[in-house]
């Protein structure tokens, strides 16, 4: 076995002196490495437990969310994945897909609707509104993005996602358009989106909830804002807070004509 | 309670792909939490395979196959309503069935 | 290579001995080949499942990418087209233990499977069958990892 110790250290090597051309080779060996992991996405195991959720009778009121409206009438879930978020008439207010299952456990299931909205992500009744959403998504696989703009609530929150983009705070003067208004950058091998337009079929807003590989978690829309909003070195905002949802409506308006990739695998 | 198992299994021609996955933290126990304390070693070390009851394959496994893991094999002669069950074990005895229909 | 074989099944009867008295707890795998898994190197786990010299073969196939984004979930698969395999294990050279995962196949099976490991490094890794006769071919692949999978 020795000789085959003796190349891996001669392959390291090579590796190292490789240089500039690396880049290049890297973000085609990562390709072909995505599509690997591609068949047999963990994600599906979320949204297995996600479709039973949907499906059980739970919480204090003992009822199943068969009933929850989002957005295409009650119990509808196909589609509903690539309209949202979208003005909702009972609460009154714009809401992304997480805010709106919050709502339906609370006025159906009857949970505290702010003792979950309070749990740690990857927790109790919070890792079930993940996997609830990842089941939602799945159902509206390749269909495009086509949020409603109808409502003058669903402009205000486009408006208002907007500015949250642009607005620069924080110990660094970041704003997401630091990171996320340009073609072409990259945060070590990262690609990072143009989210100001439409960055394309399965990229952006039209990719999560997403396994993550780097640490084998499940992560929502919300999940992944919070992420960022720390990676921007600001306090995150809350979860479903308005500013969350605003920028929600921002990306995914921008996404129209989008295909739905989510759940999808990343880093 | 583990969390079942995602099992398909399609024919093509005179035999059926199986594709798993698993529900499992797969913990190597050599991460330390927050507190610095070692996380106990937690990972799942035998799979069997069975082809209508019968065992096709038997794997052991490491603290080194990853976090909610996948497998793939090829079972000869399954057909459409055959019957593939998928058990594993962990090293603290936990234990899981699913089963599937071939299709 | 006998005595040592002995030795571990004589060890396993033990371990199920005292798991049926309770002095292990009722957990425990018995089987488990916790000399191949906790060997440090390839020859070491190689002799740990059983085999003899391992002796490099076209007619074993590695399957994986040449760079993993993430080490902790490389995708990689053995297989060969040789007649007569008992056991197929997938090596990961530089990993603390190099044994990741070992299949035991049967007629009822093709001699093919595939998962994912993790990887600390980039290394060589190891598609090893091991013949009912105990001849061991291997089948290596360097792949390159961009983030170790060891950490968090
Ligand atoms: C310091 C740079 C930085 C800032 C500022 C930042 N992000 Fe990100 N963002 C990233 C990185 C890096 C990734 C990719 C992470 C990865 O793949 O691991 C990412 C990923 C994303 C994604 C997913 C893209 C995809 O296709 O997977 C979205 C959506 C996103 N960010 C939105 C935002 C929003 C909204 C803001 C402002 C609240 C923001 N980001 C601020 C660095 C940043």
């Amino acid at each position: 076995m020795k000789h085959l110790i003796t190349s891996a250290a001669v392959a390291a090597l090579a590796f190292a002196s490789v240089g500039t051309g690396f880049a290049q080779d890297a973000t085609k060996g990562i390709e072909e490495y995505r599509k690997m992991l591609e068949d047999g996405n963990p994600a599906e195991l979320f949204e297995m437990k996600g479709e039973e959720l949907w499906k059980q009778k739970r919480g204090p009121k003992q009822a199943s969310l068969e009933k929850c409206d989002l957005g295409k009438g009650p119990g509808v879930v196909k589609g509903a994945f690539v309209e949202l978020p979208r003005y909702f008439a009972d609460t009154g207010r714009v809401q992304d897909l997480e805010s709106r299952l919050v709502t339906c456990m609370g006025t159906l299931q009857g949970f505290n609707e702010e003792e979950i909205k309070k749990t740690p992500f990857g927790r109790g009744e919070m890792a079930n509104v993940t996997a609830l959403a990842t089941w939602i998504a799945t159902a509206s696989r390749g269909m495009r993005f086509n949020l409603p703009t109808a409502h003058p609530e669903e402009r205000r929150f486009y408006e208002l996602g907007k500015r949250a983009f642009f607005y620069r705070a924080g110990p660094h003067d970041f704003s997401c358009a630091a990171c996320h208004a340009q073609e072409n950058i990259r945060i070590r091998l990262q690609d990072l989106p143009n989210l100001t337009k439409n960055p394309g079929d399965g990229v952006g807003f039209a990719a999560w909830p997403a396994y993550r590989v780097s640490n084998g978690q499940m992560w929502s829309m919300q999940l992944r804002l919070n992420d960022c909003y720390r990676q921007q070195r600001f306090p995150y905002p809350g979860f479903a807070s308005d500013v969350t949802i605003a920028l929600g409506s921002y990306m995914g308006i921008n996404a129209k004509g989008a295909a739905s990739i989510a759940p999808a695998i990343k880093r | 309670m583990a969390d079942p198992m995602r099992i398909r299994a399609q024919v093509t021609g005179d035999k059926a792909t199986v594709r798993v996955l698993m529900s499992h933290e797969m913990e190597t126990g050599q991460r330390k939490d927050s507190a610095g304390k070692t996380i106990p070693a937690w990972f799942i070390q035998e799979v069997t395979v069975a082809h209508n009851g019968k065992n096709v394959l038997t794997a052991q496994w490491g603290p080194a196959v990853s976090k909610n893991p996948f497998m793939q094999c090829v079972v000869k002669g399954a057909k459409a309503g055959d019957k593939i069950a998928v058990t594993w074990v962990d090293n603290k005895g936990d234990k899981r069935t699913d089963e599937a229909t071939v299709s | 290579m006998k005595t040592r074989r002995e030795m571990l099944s004589s060890g396993a009867k033990l371990a199920a001995l005292m798991a049926s008295v309770g002095l292990l707890p009722a957990t425990a795998m018995a089987d488990w080949n916790k000399v191949a898994f906790d060997a440090k190197t390839l020859a070491e786990a190689v002799k740990g499942l059983g085999g003899g010299a391992p002796v490099a073969s076209k007619d074993v196939t590695i399957t994986g990418p040449d760079i993993a984004e993430n080490g902790a979930v490389v995708p990689v698969g053995a297989s060969t087209t040789l007649a007569g395999v008992k056991q197929l294990a997938l090596m990961v050279e530089k990993n603390p233990n190099a044994l990741a995962a070992v299949f035991n196949v049967t007629d009822a099976v093709e001699p093919s499977v595939s998962t994912r490991v993790k990887m600390g490094q980039s290394s060589n890794v190891f598609a090893v069958a091991i013949m009912n006769d105990g001849k061991v071919y291997y089948a290596q692949k360097e792949i390159k990892v961009t983030l170790g999978g060891c950490g968090g």
